[in-house]
């Protein structure tokens, strides 16, 4: 340093200045008004719906957000009501939430947890919203339901499949209302049993990340304890493009059934190149080499073309279900009908299960009386409904994940059109995807207690 | 005073007020005017603002300096992160341990990648330190799970330790992180009719700290040794000639550019206890590129500003969404609004990468010293005299 010359003044100045700029913070403290953050004032209340606009989940987020806007839509009284009518529960009627006329602001992702965090905090402190609600990847939305319990507000649950997000990582301000890699496994194992027998040699290709890995971990323990081997389990990075140096050694291993632990641009890729490396022709142990997808959407058949025929994969929700399996599953006609009126063609179960997010929290406010989030979490828990499209359901409140049947489908062999890639194979009870709030894959976390921020 | 001449010390006293004065002066629009969507005053962009500033002005002195053009900068901070969410997880909700201790694991960090990548200049250096980063991307997102978290990030528990605090507050939940008791969430909020003005303890806690970075970097420009490097930037070979091994004064600046890359990634950790792995992806690394060379590289002032720029399109523009722009364009006929709604459509919202593209183009088309040149072009408007003298040799050099 070229100019070290202290002098009294000059030490007595910088220290004057350096000691009022660290007193500064102290005269700041944590303000109390309404007992928590971001009390809706005046008429109307704000929502916050936070999407992956970019990146490899755009698709699946556009129409999230798409079903957001019907929902807000509905709240308020426009359009014609959509679930409302079928609801369970009777006590929104079109007039907002508690009288306050429904807003939002969206923001977008990036499928980024940076992204998502900053994205969602610029709702919460600058547009004072309430509730946040969206994420189409298993690490934003846990990245985000942990912000949002810090901050004090409710977040729900859009698309995501992990099971920590209700498992190690979950919280008592979050909510989920999609299935998880848990319920996949076991709703699909009956069936596997059925179409592909007891003694079954499988081989997983898997996402690299933490849904990934909790998918590959369910679906071993539930095909194993079918009777069925795992012969490897081979983690690929989720960056991937081309999977054909991967497709190569399930050749000469020695396993019949391929299971791709894919989702998005991941699964269409490496399904296009096992086909097209000749798996599903082949015969191995004497029985024919099967693929399954344990989690795939009609966004994903569409992608995947004439390849996903036939293969066996698992959803949370389907535009068909009420149609093909009957009115246990009423409100999804009166769903995809609004939806199809408004956009022209039918919705993503990841539209689906946000369109019942934002009703079922408009209900718990409704009912609690107040959007003090410790009420609309005591008001969720526990709560048991239907009329949402996926039958009878309960809000559990061990670990605040929602429980219903389960949808096994296939890839349609001859679909009529682009909207019935998919078919349903069965639907698989409630019951026999249930499973203790204690269970290992699950365990680990804890919910701590319910965060109305300042 | 502060032992800098009369225009650092007027520079210094300048980004002093603009940063304590910040959430007056990033609220500008009354809150119920259409106008607020633009306003940037809130806790968690304000401190973004600071962090990424600490960030940009730490790289600069790296590439603004010695001209070397380190492109993967985002390792250190995201190990300046892990650190500190590591220090909160198993010692205490004390910001100062984990502040410090990310700047020093960062130090070590850029240590080791300095000293090998320093072996090459120029493009060579850049593909180096680029493969050093994605390498620890790659590792903090699988293979290093265990102390990174993968994909999800880095969080908080419930069961952590925290040796000298408490694993779980009165209130049942995890603690805050704090300054010696001050929750860096404590938000003074002064409502003026309309205006909402927001004041945050973490925001200040940051904008100190940035005061300190911008102070010390000051200090550096202004020493031998920011001279020394100067030269290795001007002419490296010369240097070399004359019988001087520039290899360690290359390696220092190198280290005390990771550090506040550290002191930022901490920081970041020290407001949102979150460290996610794509904090160290090479996109992050290009942004403090930009970052520098929208603001103006070798300027003192240019990084700050260029950071606070990219973070206000990242955060403010993203969220315009059409809603928001047939709220602006109702007053038009139903055609006119409909038409201006789609003209904007593709550069709002998720678009605004596109706009940033476009503005960051026409810098550096028309200003290549960044937005400080444009400042000092239009201060030169209003002068009567030539300003040449009075900018500094710095200032006009040109990014590179």
């Amino acid at each position: 340093m070229s100019r070290m010359n202290l002098t009294r003044r000059g030490v007595i100045k910088t220290g004057a200045i350096a000691g009022a700029g660290l007193a500064m913070p102290t005269y700041l403290s944590a303000q109390t008004e309404s007992g928590f953050t971001n009390a809706p004032a005046g008429d109307s209340v704000t929502l916050g719906f936070n999407v992956p606009q970019s990146g490899p989940y755009a698709d699946e987020g556009a129409d999230e957000l798409r079903a957001f806007e019907l929902a807000v839509e509905h709240l308020n009284g426009e359009g014609d009501g959509g679930m409302l009518s079928t609801f369970s529960s009777k006590v929104l009627d079109g007039t907002g939430i508690l009288g306050k006329k429904v807003t939002f602001v969206t923001g977008d992702t990036q499928t980024k947890s940076d992204a998502a965090r900053a994205s969602a905090q610029s709702m919460i402190q600058k547009d004072g919203a309430i509730m946040i609600s969206g994420g189409s990847s298993s690490g934003v939305a846990v990245a985000v339901q942990s912000l949002c319990q810090e901050a004090g507000i409710i977040y729900m649950n859009g698309l995501t499949h992990s099971n920590d997000t209700t498992g190690k990582d979950k919280k008592a301000n979050g909510f989920r209302h999609f299935f998880n890699a848990y319920m996949s496994a076991a709703a699909l194992a009956p069936v596997l049993k059925q179409l592909y027998g007891e003694d079954r040699a499988a081989y997983h290709l898997t996402a690299d990340y933490t849904w990934g890995w909790t998918q590959q971990e369910s679906i071993q323990a539930s095909t194993e304890a079918l009777g069925w081997t795992t012969v490897n389990n081979v983690l690929t990075p989720l960056a991937a493009t081309d999977f054909s140096s991967y497709i190569t050694p399930v050749l000469n291993s020695g396993a019949d059934v391929l299971v791709l632990n894919h989702y998005g641009g991941n699964m269409v890729n490496s399904l296009t190149n096992a086909v097209q490396f000749g798996l599903r022709d082949k015969q191995v142990n004497g029985k024919n080499f099967e693929i399954v997808v344990p989690l795939y959407s009609e966004l994903m058949a569409k992608g995947a073309g004439a390849n996903i025929k036939g293969i066996v994969g698992s959803q949370n929700w389907d535009w068909k279900v009420e149609n093909v399996m009957g009115d246990k599953y009423v409100g999804s006609n009166a769903f995809v009908q609004s939806f199809g009126n408004k956009y022209g063609f039918p919705p993503s179960q990841a539209a689906h299960t946000c369109y019942a997010q934002t009703l079922l929290y408009a209900d718990a406010v409704t009912r609690a009386g107040s959007f003090n989030p410790c009420a609309v979490v005591e008001a969720l828990e526990d709560f048991e409904f239907d009329g949402l499209g996926n039958g009878p359901t309960l809000y559990r409140g061990a670990d605040h994940q929602c429980f219903k049947d389960v949808l096994v489908v296939k890839g349609a062999e001859n679909p009529e059109n682009e909207f019935n890639l998919v078919e349903i194979v069965e639907v698989t009870p409630t019951e026999q995807v249930t499973y203790d709030a204690e269970h290992p894959m699950f365990a680990g976390g804890a919910l701590g207690s319910c965060n109305p921020g300042a | 005073m502060f032992g800098l001449d009369k225009k650092d010390t007027t520079l210094l006293l300048i980004v002093f007020v603009l940063t304590m004065c910040a959430p007056f002066l990033l609220n500008p629009f009354p809150g119920n005017s259409a106008m607020a969507q633009f306003n940037a005053g809130y806790p968690d962009l304000m401190q973004r603002f600071v962090i990424y500033g600490i960030f940009a002005i730490g790289f600069n002195i790296l590439f603004g300096l010695t001209g070397y053009l380190s492109f993967g900068h985002a390792a250190f901070l995201g190990v300046g992160s892990y650190s500190a969410v590591w220090m909160f997880k198993l010692l205490s909700m004390n910001v100062l341990p984990a502040v410090i201790l990310s700047v020093i694991i960062a130090g070590l960090f850029a240590l080791v990648i300095g000293f090998i990548s320093l072996r090459r200049s120029g493009i060579y250096f850049s593909i180096l330190t680029l493969a050093f980063a994605q390498m620890s991307f790659a590792l903090a997102y699988s293979v290093l799970t265990p102390i990174t978290n993968g994909e999800t990030g880095l969080q908080l528990s419930l069961n952590d330790p925290r040796i000298l605090g408490e694993s779980v507050s009165a209130s049942g939940g995890i603690p805050f992180p704090s300054l010696f008791g001050l929750d860096m969430r404590a938000t003074h909020v002064m409502e003026l009719g309309p205006w909402m003005f927001q004041f945050s303890a973490g925001y200040y806690f940051c904008a100190v700290l940035m005061l300190l970075a911008f102070y010390l970097a000051i200090r550096i420009f202004r020493s031998p040794f920011g001279l020394m490097l100067r030269a290795v930037k001007s002419n490296q070979q010369r240097m070399n000639y004359t019988g001087l091994n520039v290899r360690p004064y290359t390696l220092a600046a190198f280290v005390i550019s990771g550090m506040y890359a550290g002191l930022a990634g901490g920081l970041l950790a020290a407001m949102d206890p979150l460290a996610g792995a794509e904090r160290m992806q090479w996109t992050a690394s290009g942004e403090v590129v930009l970052m520098t060379i929208l603001g103006g590289a070798g300027t003192l002032i240019g990084p700050v500003l260029g950071a606070g720029f990219i973070k206000y399109f990242e955060n403010i523009f993203s969220k315009i969404n059409d809603t928001v722009l047939h709220q602006w364009f109702a007053f038009m006929p139903d055609g006119i609004e409909d038409l201006l709604v789609t003209v904007i459509h593709p550069f709002v919202g998720k678009g605004w990468h596109l706009t940033l593209g476009l503005m960051f183009m026409a810098v550096v088309i028309f200003l290549p010293g960044g937005l400080v040149q444009g400042g000092q072009k239009i201060g030169n408007l209003f002068r009567r005299k030539p300003a040449a003298d009075h900018t500094t040799s710095a200032a006009k050099t040109p990014a590179e």
